[in-house]
């Protein structure tokens, strides 16, 4: 795997949106060829040369290809976006939309990202050493199709909306979450190690959440049928066990009713 | 103003019956023109390519107040869908099925369109129809007010009061600045302010007790009353449901004894649109089965009807219309997001998306019905081109039918891609069907025949000497016609030339200018009739939320006005 790391050394005035930072833009080309690629800042193009100072080649394929971005990404959106393959290391912060449609790869992230990290993945894992913004591993707007599969991990504190419309793939948050989780989820897992504030799984149809702290403010919808243990996160507990959100629509398969299920440690 | 000349290209125009034979077109101030009169013309090369007049769409939804719901609540219908602003255009576009107004304008544009008439208008709300058909480039619009469901035109027909009907039509027509008597699941979505629906012709809409056949008669009497340049223009009761032929057949039947009155020579009594939706046999979603033999053999056999197909194009797409009852079922049965309204005295309306798949035995069994209305109808002047935009797909998928009506080889390529093509083959007679349309069938569809069937055949459809000149050529040769289908898609996608209004407007497929675009509507002259001023009077102050000094348009909302005058009072 070859390595190619950028060094933010002349900070953009306003946001740089870096959707064209993947495995897959810089593999097969070499230094200067990656110095030309487009990156904007407002409506403005600019080539990354111009903010980043990069070193050594891409892969001859995505997955081949590892990028290092120094320096404080802090205002750089959409790294990684729509990446298939191959390493995205950020070594300090980063911005919104990090690993952002990303169907394969991995990103890991050291610092902080804002919001929309992770948003419609299809694949791939996104770790975030720091804390995370608003609808991580959400749909994206106005979408009703949102994650598909992938791995999200979040050491710190994520905020609101994360995991809307859900479909499959897993999110771990370290620490804890603001208000929303799994809106209108129709599958995968949310793991909160943390505690909740309020509307945990509402409109939920499908697909699991725990919450190894408290939920502020449980919904209504949500009615507890029992005590089980699971394996969650390579360790095992007890929980209590609620389904809902008896309020929306649910699935029967064979014969049986599908419902979200929501598990508190006990 | 320039002269042009567009030279030695295979014209075909149906209305002069013209089939594909080498000519020159001669272009004066915006009109055709005998080519000896021109003096020292600018000369378009056009040989080995195809000339058609400028594309006429009869049935989409493009303008007004439900396309601007579809195109606020999908987002995601702009995302990574959006091409960056062409160079040669002077807006932004964006959009794939509800796209932005500029997108639109542009799209029919570089498909040789010039004229697109927006299938429904709630009166109410006609200003916001006409500010997005000012914000609409290059492509004249019209726009049809709905009356399917209006309590004016329920209480007058109930009564039989054709007279009263006409003129408050009349007032109605110049109120919105509208072009047409369009009629939206008559009955049914007044009904739906009850929880109910009209499935059937004789099912009575409650209060007014009236039912949608008496509606359509009364409307159609309405119509050649007035003598209006297009005729009643019917979206069926018991649109979308399996089995539902037989109330088209029913709809169909209500045009018997009925002939065209006008003087724009216009042929029909009734255009009956999206068929492809009404032609559905079975009785649930397991046994739907194709019934457009049934339909069409009807339609073969009845002068004074003309329709639309309302092509299944197996897109990703958003269903609106002002049959409110309908979306609400469909949001049932998908489980996605969903607008529904109801416009007061009116009409009502929603707004869903829908995922039309070649993995959905429903889906591919209604893109075949579409295709066989097509394909079996035996006078393409009586059956146009629409996929109902945005409802069973896009309009920017025309070329993409056109390629599966002109190439049987294009058909079973899409075919090819259906899970259940066996189930689809057996519940259509699409597979049995070997014909293939050719160019100047084609023009019929998307011009002659519409532009004939909304009486605007002195503007539009053709390229006879004193029409307007809107000209498309396509880099088609009838007499090399490609073997790859795919070619004739991507020639009817992006015309090689478009002139419009005498401008040239798009080349090799790109806008290259933007001429001004026009509003067509009908002003209808009608006896004085003070029993109905003192009803519209009475309703505005009684039940309208609006008064009636600011319902009707102002005319700064009227854009680039061209009016087609109809008097009855003579």
């Amino acid at each position: 795997m070859k390595t190619v790391t950028l060094t933010l050394t002349n900070p953009p005035k306003l946001l740089l949106e870096g959707q064209n930072i993947t495995p897959d833009n810089f593999a097969g080309k070499n230094t200067a060829e990656i110095a030309t690629l487009d990156l904007w800042e407002g409506k403005q193009k600019i080539p990354l040369g111009k903010h980043f100072t990069v070193a050594g080649d891409g892969g001859a394929t995505a997955a081949e290809t590892k990028i290092v971005l120094r320096g404080d990404c802090t205002r750089v959106k959409r790294i990684g976006q729509q990446m298939t393959a191959g390493e995205i290391v950020i070594e300090g912060n980063a911005d919104m939309y990090i690993g952002g449609w990303m169907q394969g790869g991995k990103i890991h992230v050291k610092g902080n990202v804002d919001s929309f990290c992770g948003i419609g993945m299809e694949g791939g894992e996104l770790i975030v050493d720091g804390n995370a913004g608003c609808h991580l591993g959400s749909s994206p707007r106005g979408e009703w199709r949102g994650m598909k599969g992938g791995l999200i991990r979040v050491a710190g504190n994520v905020g609101s909306d994360t995991a809307t419309f859900i479909n499959g793939g897993t999110i771990i948050i370290g620490g804890d979450a603001d208000i929303h989780v799994s809106t209108h989820g129709e599958g995968g897992t949310v793991v909160i190690k943390g505690d909740a504030k309020g509307r945990v799984g509402g409109q939920m149809v499908k697909g699991d959440i725990y919450v190894y702290g408290t939920i502020e403010n449980p919904l209504p919808g949500f009615s507890m049928v029992g005590e089980v243990e699971q394996e969650v996160d390579g360790e095992t507990a007890l929980f209590a066990h609620h389904i809902g959100d008896l309020g929306e629509r649910h699935p029967v398969s064979r014969g049986k009713t599908v419902y979200a299920n929501l598990y508190t440690r006990l | 103003m320039s002269e042009l000349i567009i030279r030695n290209g295979f014209v075909f125009d149906p209305l002069q019956g013209i089939r594909g034979d080498r000519m020159d077109i001669g272009i004066k101030d915006g009109k055709i023109v005998e080519t000896s009169t021109l003096s020292a013309p600018r000369t378009i090369d056009a040989a080995g390519m195809t000339v058609m007049a400028g594309g006429v769409d009869i049935h989409s939804h493009v303008v007004g107040p439900k396309v601007n719901v579809g195109r606020l609540f999908r987002p995601e219908d702009k995302l990574f869908k959006s091409p960056h602003k062409s160079p040669t255009c002077s807006r932004m576009e964006m959009g794939s099925s509800v796209p932005s107004t500029f997108k639109t304008g542009y799209d029919y544009a570089r498909m040789g369109y010039v004229f697109v008439n927006e299938a429904a208008m709630p009166p109410l709300h006609s200003p916001h129809v006409h500010e997005e058909i000012r914000d609409t480039p290059i492509i004249d619009n019209a726009a049809m007010p709905v009356f399917g469901n209006n309590w004016f035109t329920l209480e007058y027909l109930k009564n039989n009061e054709i007279e009263n009907n006409a003129a408050y039509t009349a007032w109605l027509l110049r109120a919105t600045r509208g072009f047409g008597i369009k009629v939206v699941n008559p009955g049914g979505s007044e009904a739906w302010g009850w929880g109910l629906n009209c499935v059937h012709i004789h099912d009575p809409v409650p209060y007014f007790d009236i039912a949608p056949a008496e509606i359509v008669k009364g409307l159609i009497e309405t119509n050649e009353f007035l003598g209006l340049p297009h005729s009643v223009h019917l979206h069926c009761n018991n649109l979308g449901n399996p089995g539902n032929y037989t109330d088209t057949l029913d709809s169909l039947r209500l045009a018997e004894g009925y002939a065209p009155k006008n003087d724009f020579g216009r042929k029909q009594v009734m255009h009956v649109t999206h068929l492809q939706f009404h032609a559905y046999g079975g009785d649930s979603w397991g046994n739907v089965g194709a019934r457009s033999k049934d339909i069409m053999d009807y339609v073969n056999a009845h002068d004074n009807i003309t329709v639309d197909m309302g092509q299944v194009t197996l897109d990703e797409t958003t269903t609106m219309t002002a049959d409110g009852p309908f979306e609400h079922h469909l949001r049932a049965q998908n489980n996605l997001k969903w607008a529904n309204v109801d416009v007061e005295l009116e009409t009502a309306a929603g707004v869903v998306p829908y995922i039309y798949s070649p993995k959905v035995k429903a889906n591919t069994i209604q893109w075949a019905v579409g295709l066989e209305l097509a394909l079996l109808a035996k006078d393409p002047m009586r059956i146009f081109l629409t996929t109902d935009h945005p409802n069973a797909g896009p309009f920017t998928r025309y070329p993409r039918v056109i390629a599966w009506l002109m190439s049987r080889a294009a058909r079973d390529a899409t075919m090819k891609t259906f899970k259940w093509l066996d189930r689809t083959i057996d519940a259509t007679s699409i597979d049995g069907i070997d014909r293939e349309l050719d160019l100047y069938e084609i023009a019929q569809m998307t011009r002659a025949g519409p532009a004939r069937a909304l009486g605007l055949t002195h503007m539009y459809g053709g390229l006879a000497p004193g029409m307007d000149a809107d000209v498309a050529v396509y880099a088609l040769n009838p007499g090399d016609m490609p073997s790859d289908p795919a070619a004739i898609e991507n020639a009817f996608s992006r015309c090689a030339l478009l002139v419009k209004d005498g401008v040239v407007t798009v080349r090799d497929g790109e806008v290259v200018t933007e001429p001004a675009k026009r509003t067509i509507w009908v002003d209808v002259k009608v006896p004085e009739n003070t029993q109905v001023q003192r009803d519209i009077y009475e309703h505005f102050l009684r039940h309208y939320s609006v008064k009636l000094d600011n319902y009707s348009l102002f005319e700064e909302h009227l854009h680039n006005s061209r009016v087609i005058e109809v008097d009855t009072t003579q």
